[in-house]
């Protein structure tokens, strides 16, 4: 076991590398940061070229990028443009988003999980069919279109909560904003445990459970459950670090300040410290996640042994 | 096209169809089918031939509704994608402000939007925008993919190693973010920045399905045959492993196409995909949504259309993957 997360740590060190560079690449060769900083105005050319030179810009981009990452690994993020410390913005964001995210996780466990079994022990039937047809009409609509109906429905028309989230996003206020964001993961893993319930609930083992006279109740939860959760765990466990990236649409639409929302101003501002920072870290979260997921394997199903 | 032949009882519910193997005759019996038979059987009129596996998907997409409706929506919507003129006939970009916001009207059914434009021509010419990048991405995509990913699989050692980090690479970066972040330094506004980014991005997914599926067909007892025999890699690639690997490339593509249809009006619903005067469902979306207390008209049309674009793509992409995979039902 412990072999095994040294090396899967060891892997992720090139992807880790690869990804971070393929950011830092876009945001600081592609664009211009310098330019960015005087806006519309045309920068002063001494003044520019003192800037390029304060922050390495005139270096060849794998130095600029190796001295960036000696930065981060010490813990220093730089300074965004505005002179606000990146690592005071991600104090402030990141938990608003955690909280999102985790709304969102709950909403597609226990939606989600729910329909799939119901509709996996169905199989076949109207009810099955219908939540199907539901799943399907869930993923067609982008998050955008849902975020902006829903808050209308919810928020304005019936008012049932309040459409835009206040600044410290306590997480009554994040149940809607959850729900948007959750939505398309939610159709997935309903769809993913229906389909793992119905192969499932032919296996030998489930018909052994019965013939012993297990009852019905027991059969499901002990059983059937137990063993049809492991692909859907997996995929929850992933989604983890897609739905913080995911969160920028849900964030714009209820105006939540946190991950999505800095990124989004990041990039339109070309304020690249930010900007890379904040993916620096999202980076990290989906590694770590996807790490803990296959270790989370093991646990729910013995008969994986990691050498 | 196969003749309807006699198949076992309740073979019509298309949901419950069991596919047995060695139904009947068929005229679309491909190079596969062949190979699996130990070579071609000229003519085979009677029972007793099994039909391939895309003349048996065929046969059960026929007989699916799903399929049915959903190619009905896509023919419609490439139709309107390739003259938008058929069904609106005003001009998407000729507006009057003096109607700014107001409701539906004899002759434009959808009402108008804030600059004063009809709605109605507006998401019919929309169609373009999506169809096209939906297409193009798929098709760079699908082929960038599935090549990279079935040299891969074939060859193995360094270069797939190589290949899968590199997906990996590409799957550690959110799409919306590296989206964000791609477009707002590559300016411009144009369909092919989207394109491009989006088959940047798009590929590792095909690539990582196409790698598995040669895998899976490389160690199948006809490629050792035909190699025995002598055919060279190039042959073997093309000639028995690609037709064998094909089938799951196509139904990831299909149902990506959908989902890039989508990213691309979240981007332009951000502000880096589509720019104006380019006519796209994100933008008017994106320009609605600040109305929508006053004019809910104005989103419900364009995102409606969006919505079922992306649902008959990703419904196309269900039902042939039910086809092509009996085990799945």
């Amino acid at each position: 076991m412990g072999r095994y997360v040294i090396r899967r740590l060891l892997q992720m060190v090139p992807v880790f590398i690869g990804s971070t560079f393929l950011i830092f690449f876009m945001v600081y060769a592609l664009g211009d940061p310098v330019a960015a900083l005087f806006g519309d105005k045309a920068p002063d050319p001494a003044t520019a070229a003192r800037i390029r030179q304060e922050l390495y810009l005139d270096e060849p981009l794998w130095k600029q990028y190796g001295h960036y990452m000696g930065q981060i690994l010490s813990g220093n993020f730089g300074t965004a443009f505005n002179g606000q410390k990146v690592t005071e913005l991600m104090a402030d964001a990141f938990p608003v988003t955690l909280r999102l995210t985790l709304v969102a996780i709950l909403f597609e466990i226990v939606f989600g999980i729910t329909l799939g079994v119901l509709s996996g022990l169905r199989r076949g039937r109207s009810a099955d069919t219908t939540v199907l047809l539901l799943t399907l009409i869930v993923v067609s609509i982008p998050t955008f279109v849902s975020g902006y109906v829903l808050q209308y429905l919810f928020g304005v028309k019936w008012g049932i909560v309040s459409p835009s989230v206040s600044p410290e996003a306590p997480f009554d206020e994040l149940l809607l904003p959850g729900m948007v964001l959750a939505l398309t993961s939610l159709a997935y893993v309903t769809r993913l445990s229906r389909t793992s319930i119905a192969e499932n609930s032919r296996a030998d083992y489930v018909r052994t459970a019965v013939a012993k006279g297990l009852p019905r109740r027991r059969v499901v939860t002990r059983h059937l459950l137990r063993n049809s959760l492991i692909p859907v765990v997996t995929f929850i466990g992933t989604d983890i670090g897609a739905l913080m990236g995911g969160a920028i649409v849900t964030e714009r639409i209820f105006n939540i300040h946190g991950v999505g929302f800095q990124l989004y101003q990041g990039i339109l501002r070309q304020n690249s410290p930010t900007v890379v920072g904040f993916v620096t870290i999202l980076v990290i979260v989906f590694l770590m996640a996807n790490l803990l997921v296959d270790l989370l394997y093991a646990v729910l199903d013995p008969r994986i042994r990691y050498a | 096209m196969p003749e309807p032949e006699p198949r076992e009882p309740g073979s019509l519910a298309p949901d419950e169809a069991v596919t047995p193997a060695g139904g009947g005759a068929s005229s679309l019996a491909t190079s596969d089918a062949e190979t699996l038979e130990g070579g071609p059987i000229p003519g085979g009129t009677a029972s007793g031939k099994a039909r391939s596996l895309w003349s048996d998907a065929w046969h059960d997409l026929r007989r699916n509704p799903v399929f049915l409706v959903s190619a009905l929506i896509i023919v419609f919507l490439v139709l309107i994608a390739l003259w938008p003129g058929l069904i609106a006939s005003g001009n998407p970009l000729q507006c009057d402000l003096a109607k700014a916001q107001e409701g539906s009207q004899p002759g434009h059914p959808f009402g108008f939007d804030t600059q004063g434009c009809d709605v109605y021509t507006r998401t019919v010419y929309g169609a373009r925008a999506s169809i096209t990048v939906g297409i193009c991405a798929t098709t760079g995509a699908a082929l960038l993919g599935s090549v990279l990913g079935g040299l891969a699989g074939f060859f193995g050692s360094w270069g797939d190693a190589l290949l899968s980090r590199t997906a990996d690479i590409f799957f550690g970066i959110p799409i919306i973010l590296g989206g964000l972040v791609f477009l707002s330094v590559v300016t411009g506004g144009s369909l092919w920045p989207v394109v491009g980014f989006i088959v940047l991005l798009g590929w590792p997914q095909i690539s990582r399905i196409a790698r598995g599926s040669v895998v899976t067909a490389r160690q199948h007892d006809y490629v050792q045959a035909a190699r025995a025999l002598g055919a060279g890699n190039t042959r073997l690639l093309l000639r028995h492993i690609a037709p064998n690997a094909v089938a799951p490339v196509i139904v990831v593509a299909t149902i990506a196409l959908g989902t890039y249809i989508a990213l691309e009006a979240t981007l332009s619903f951000l502000g880096v995909g589509l720019k104006p005067p380019t006519v796209s469902w994100g933008i008017d979306i994106s320009n609605a949504s600040t109305q929508i207390r006053n004019a809910p008209h104005m989103l419900l049309w364009p995102a409606g259309a969006l919505s079922i674009t992306v649902l008959a793509f990703i419904m196309l992409g269900d039902a042939v993957r039910d086809a092509l995979d009996p085990k799945l039902r």
